[in-house]
């Protein structure tokens, strides 16, 4: 019996949350501290960027969960064939929405990690910090372009996490994944204004 | 009586047959009352004249029942997959678009070839298996209430409107679809059926199976028969989960 296409599946629900949902909220968290201040971002970023093993966290919970989501994720969004047009219900709008914003995000994320995290790798900056994303921001093509990905980041995740839950067999009823809807909504809404309040303070 | 002349203008995507390119004609038909699509379908075929009052071939599209129950008249109708036996004319903007369910192979006209749904049932072992050389006396009993609840799954006309309405059921993908998984919810809900509840969630873990779900729920809204088959999904979902470790790990309750 072959079920390698339910198991490909089912991993790939489950890095979207743990732990690339886990990262993505920590990572804005942790970004939030910008509006306390230039110190304070900078003491966050430099404990973060100086854990023990820090490369191994990044390569295991990072760089291979996150392509191994990218890359399945684009073929399963080139597989569908979208039609909110004819059955525009709110699930099927939000199945279309899934599917463009993991698409714009693998460009997004691409972008932001070469202008970050690759810069300090190859030694064009000492560290990621306060000044390095105050200097990307300052372009308002850019503040823009990292809105957009604030909010398809925390869209993606609040809508993922939705069918996670079904996708698990965690919520099966109709009231359930109803009140599921509310719940990853005010996700998506309390998300957001964290990641749009720390990018305001670096401008 | 005393109104002016009314007439219902009918645009359908035609297809001459399975190797032709599809085109659309439009026909005008004098309205009666209560009118449904079929019964403008029947007209069609009595006097096939289309709108430029030229005489063409009448159109073909199955239908059975016609009351909703048997799933064969469906088609898309507006730009949604539906029975014309129910779709009444008066609840439809004109021109009203008939066009066949090109998720499956169309035949002709507006009929379409549903078999793969059926191989699919098949395929994953849709049925209570009870033959044997001798009498196997009387089965488990079933409670009611999960009877009246199980009667809801077994609506299905496997009419094809959630394959239709399914963005993941397309050229690209080999997903079987919510109405064949609806159905291994339902055998498995028998208690006789229950005895072979891990070879149908073995079979829907397969390739085009369960996991093809994208949760876009488009089958729930468009089912005719009101069937929860987001609720089945789910709960699959849930065994195939326990299924799958039961697999990995071996158990007790294999079955």
């Amino acid at each position: 019996m072959d079920n390698r296409e339910f198991l490909l599946r089912r991993l790939h629900s489950l890095l979207g949350i743990i732990p690339l949902g886990i990262f993505l909220t920590q990572h804005l968290i942790v970004n939030h501290f910008a509006t306390q201040g230039v110190e304070a971002f900078n003491t966050a970023s430099h404990f973060l960027a100086n854990l023990p093993f820090v490369i191994f966290l990044e390569i295991f919970v990072i760089y291979l969960p996150i392509m191994y989501h990218a890359f399945y994720g684009v073929y399963i969004a080139f597989t569908s064939k979208h039609n909110p047009g004819h059955y525009s219900y709110l699930r099927n709008i939000l199945f279309t929405a899934q599917r463009y914003t993991g698409v714009f995000l693998v460009v997004f994320i691409a972008w932001h990690v070469f202008e970050t995290r690759f810069q300090v790798a190859i030694g064009n900056a000492a560290e990621a910090d306060f000044n390095m994303m105050a200097n990307i921001l300052d372009n308002p093509w850019m503040f823009a372009f990292y809105v957009a990905g604030v909010l398809t980041a925390t869209f993606h995740l609040a809508n993922g996490l939705w069918s996670f839950l079904v996708t698990w067999g965690i919520t099966q009823s109709e009231k359930a994944q109803r009140y599921t809807t509310y719940f990853t909504l005010v996700v998506f809404i309390v998300l957001s204004v964290i990641g749009i309040r720390a990018l305001l303070a670096f401008v | 009586m005393g109104e002016a002349a009314k007439t219902v203008i009918f645009e359908i995507e035609r297809r001459d047959s399975t190797d032709k390119e599809s085109y659309f004609e439009k026909f005008e038909l004098p309205y009666r009352a209560n009118m449904n699509v079929i019964s403008a379908l029947m007209e069609i075929r009595r006097n096939p004249v289309n709108i430029e009052g030229k005489k063409t071939t009448p159109v073909n599209w199955d239908m059975n029942c016609l009351e909703e129950v048997c799933g064969a008249c469906s088609m898309i109708i507006n730009g949604k997959a539906r029975q014309s036996c129910t779709a009444l004319v008066d609840q439809l903007e004109q021109p009203i678009r008939l066009q066949p369910m090109k998720t499956f192979p169309v035949v002709r006209d507006l009929v379409v070839d549903r078999s793969r749904m059926f191989d699919s049932l098949k395929k994953v072992k849709a049925w209570v298996p009870i033959d044997g050389t001798h009498d196997l006396g009387e089965g488990p009993r079933m409670p009611e209430r999960k009877r009246q609840w199980a009667y809801e799954l077994s609506k299905c006309m496997t009419c094809g409107v959630c394959l239709e309405a399914c963005p993941n059921v397309n050229d690209k993908s080999d997903f079987i679809g919510a109405a064949p998984l609806s159905q291994v919810r339902l055998m498995n809900a028998h208690p006789t059926g229950a005895m072979n509840r891990d070879e149908r969630l073995n079979a829907i873990m397969g390739d085009g199976g369960l996991a093809s779900c994208g949760n876009s729920q488009n089958c729930v809204e468009s089912c005719p028969k009101g069937i929860p088959l987001t609720t089945s999904i789910a709960a699959l979902n849930r065994e195939t989960t326990v299924q799958m470790f039961r697999n990995f790990f071996g158990s007790d309750h294999a079955v």
